[in-house]
């Protein structure tokens, strides 16, 4: 069964999808979705080390953006410049380093558009038991923190002076984040990695009551999104990645039209025009 | 629960410097002073949120605590319904949580989403929370902060209380000098350091609180104000009596009139459609 490529590529994608869903919750709830982009450019020079070092992917890409994350938290610590000045920073230029990094290695002929665009349909055995161990790792200490991850991020201060170890439990989400990059850069690829985290998540918002129920409806979406994705790639033959990307976009939009009476949860009570003036770099 | 000389410093001055402060179980102590006399700095260091620059801090070992900060802005983003929010650093039992949010006037709003709470009743949530975790260290910055004046006199009777059952030591931070003074045990005047202290009255005819505050508030601080009926939260009204009435205009009322400005110029329409 594993033999036949796009039933790889499907399993592949439903492990990303399980963990990026509740995971992605967070980058919405938090408003880090340039965190996000940041994480997946610098995948790309994880990719352009990993040739280099003749290491596992996987885990380089795990490193950098490991890397990335805690250097992050570190300069923010220290303030004196912007979060989303920072996060420019970083991004871009590792994202620069990356393609430099991989241009100089004449001897080798990389599949750029595969890793900025993903490359689902290529995935191997190894590809699927990294991703699903991955995941179910990242699943599960998100379970152990849940309740000081959820409370920190509703409200840093009432959950410091409460006992939760804020600090700790961000450096933690930071370490999953680049766990989930790393298992979804081959999947979809460096530039529509976010995209899997926010737009699934997103839609569930519509939906959910709770933040439980959000992150499962993310990753139930998440699901979705792939296999359609992949049912249109397989019907009509464009790229995969974007394919997934765009099939996440139409149950999003989907997701917008209104709903009937009891089942709409913004009926229970007037729903109020959300604020958009504070949008920002609140971490 | 003890802090001694502590000090912290902001980006460029001393918020608040060599303060003393202890406060035992079963004590209630109100930090009041102007704003940015440091009330809320002083509050962040007793509860180890901030870490001081100079002197230190006690805290009893295992001391669970209770927190209730002055602003919480909820995203949007978040699906957060009050049943839920109780929940938020402490696993409850429903029979604990339904006490709590009785207590504070707010049991029938338990499946709203915190996002569309009014500012008082977002308030009752934040202290039904605090104290449904039964805490031995209550620590409140403006608790009553946009509650209507009966509640607010209601809310400190139920901190005194739940002082009363848990014996906990309870830091109130607030400005409302003259209902809060009422319902605590010592009084800390606070403006960058601890300016004078001691119980509620001794601390309006000292002559420190006077420089601070000026001679007015003395004669707020006597104002006691009393309503003989209390308004239960589905629109009836409880008299002093006992008697349960239905609310004077009923929960229903109209408002035939129109409170935005462009009524003037757009004639009323009543009971039908406008002209096409």
């Amino acid at each position: 069964m594993l033999d036949d490529y796009l039933v790889r590529a499907l399993l592949a994608g439903i492990g990303m999808a399980l963990v990026a869903g509740p995971l992605g919750c967070f980058i919405v709830w938090r408003r880090l979705a340039y965190f996000g982009e940041t994480l997946a450019h610098a995948a790309l020079l994880g990719v352009a080390l990993a040739f280099l070092l003749e290491v596992n992917v996987t885990f380089a890409v795990f490193a950098v953006a490991a890397l990335i994350a805690v250097a992050l938290l570190a300069m923010e610590r220290r303030a004196g410049l912007a979060a989303d000045s920072l996060l420019g920073i970083l991004s871009h230029s590792s994202l620069a380093l990356g393609i430099i990094v991989m241009s100089a290695m004449t001897w080798l002929r990389v599949d750029l558009m595969g890793l900025l665009f993903g490359d689902i349909l290529s995935v191997s055995r190894l590809d699927i038991a990294l991703i699903w161990a991955g995941g179910l790792a990242v699943l599960a200490v998100l379970a152990l923190i849940w309740r000081g991850l959820f409370a920190t991020t509703v409200s840093p201060e009432l959950a410091a002076g409460e006992g939760v170890s804020t600090d700790r439990v961000n450096t933690v989400f930071m370490l999953l984040m680049a766990v989930v990059i790393a298992i979804a850069i081959k999947i979809v690829g460096v530039l529509l990695i976010t995209a899997m985290l926010i737009i699934p998540a997103a839609t569930a918002r519509r939906f959910a009551r709770s933040p439980e129920q959000m992150a499962l409806l993310a990753a139930v979406f998440g699901v979705l999104a792939v296999s359609s994705g992949l049912a249109a790639s397989r019907l009509w033959d464009p790229p995969s990645g974007p394919a997934i990307v765009v099939a996440a976009l139409a149950l999003f939009l989907i997701s917008l039209t209104p709903l009937p009476g009891r089942l709409n949860p913004a009926r229970r009570r007037a729903p109020q025009i959300p604020d958009h003036a504070d949008a920002g770099e609140e971490q | 629960m003890d802090l001694r000389g502590v000090g912290f410093r902001g980006p460029d001055r001393w918020l608040v410097r060599g303060v003393d402060l202890a406060i035992a179980p079963g004590e209630i102590v109100t930090l009041i002073g102007p704003n940015g006399s440091g009330k809320s700095t002083t509050a962040k260091l007793a509860l180890g949120i901030l870490k001081p620059h100079a002197g230190t801090v006690h805290r009893r070992r295992r001391l669970k605590v209770s927190y209730v900060p002055q602003k919480i802005q909820i995203d949007w983003t978040l699906p957060l319904t009050v049943q839920r929010f109780m929940r938020l650093t402490t696993k409850l039992t429903d029979g604990e949580m339904r006490a709590a949010l009785e207590a504070t006037g707010i049991a029938h709003l338990r499946d709203a989403e915190v996002r569309n709470l009014s500012g008082g009743e977002f308030q009752r949530a934040m202290l039904a929370r605090a104290i449904a975790r039964k805490p031995d260290f209550l620590v409140l910055d403006e608790p009553v902060q946009g509650v209507d004046f009966a509640g607010e006199v209601a809310l400190y009777e139920l901190i005194r209380r739940i002082r009363d059952e848990l014996g906990c030591a309870v830091l109130l931070i607030s400005h409302d000098l003259h209902v809060v003074m009422a319902a605590t045990d010592r009084v800390i005047c606070l403006n960058g350091h601890v300016c004078c202290e001691g119980t509620p009255t001794a601390v309006v005819e000292s002559r420190a609180y006077r420089q601070l505050f000026g001679n007015g508030t003395a004669a707020l601080a006597l104002y006691r104000h009393h309503h003989d009926h209390t308004h239960l939260p589905d629109g009836s009204v409880l008299d002093a009596d006992g008697r349960l009435t239905d609310h004077a205009h009923g929960p229903d009322h109209d408002h035939d009139h129109d409170h935005a400005p462009t009524s003037a110029a757009a004639p009323e329409v009543k009971g039908g459609k406008p002209d096409a």
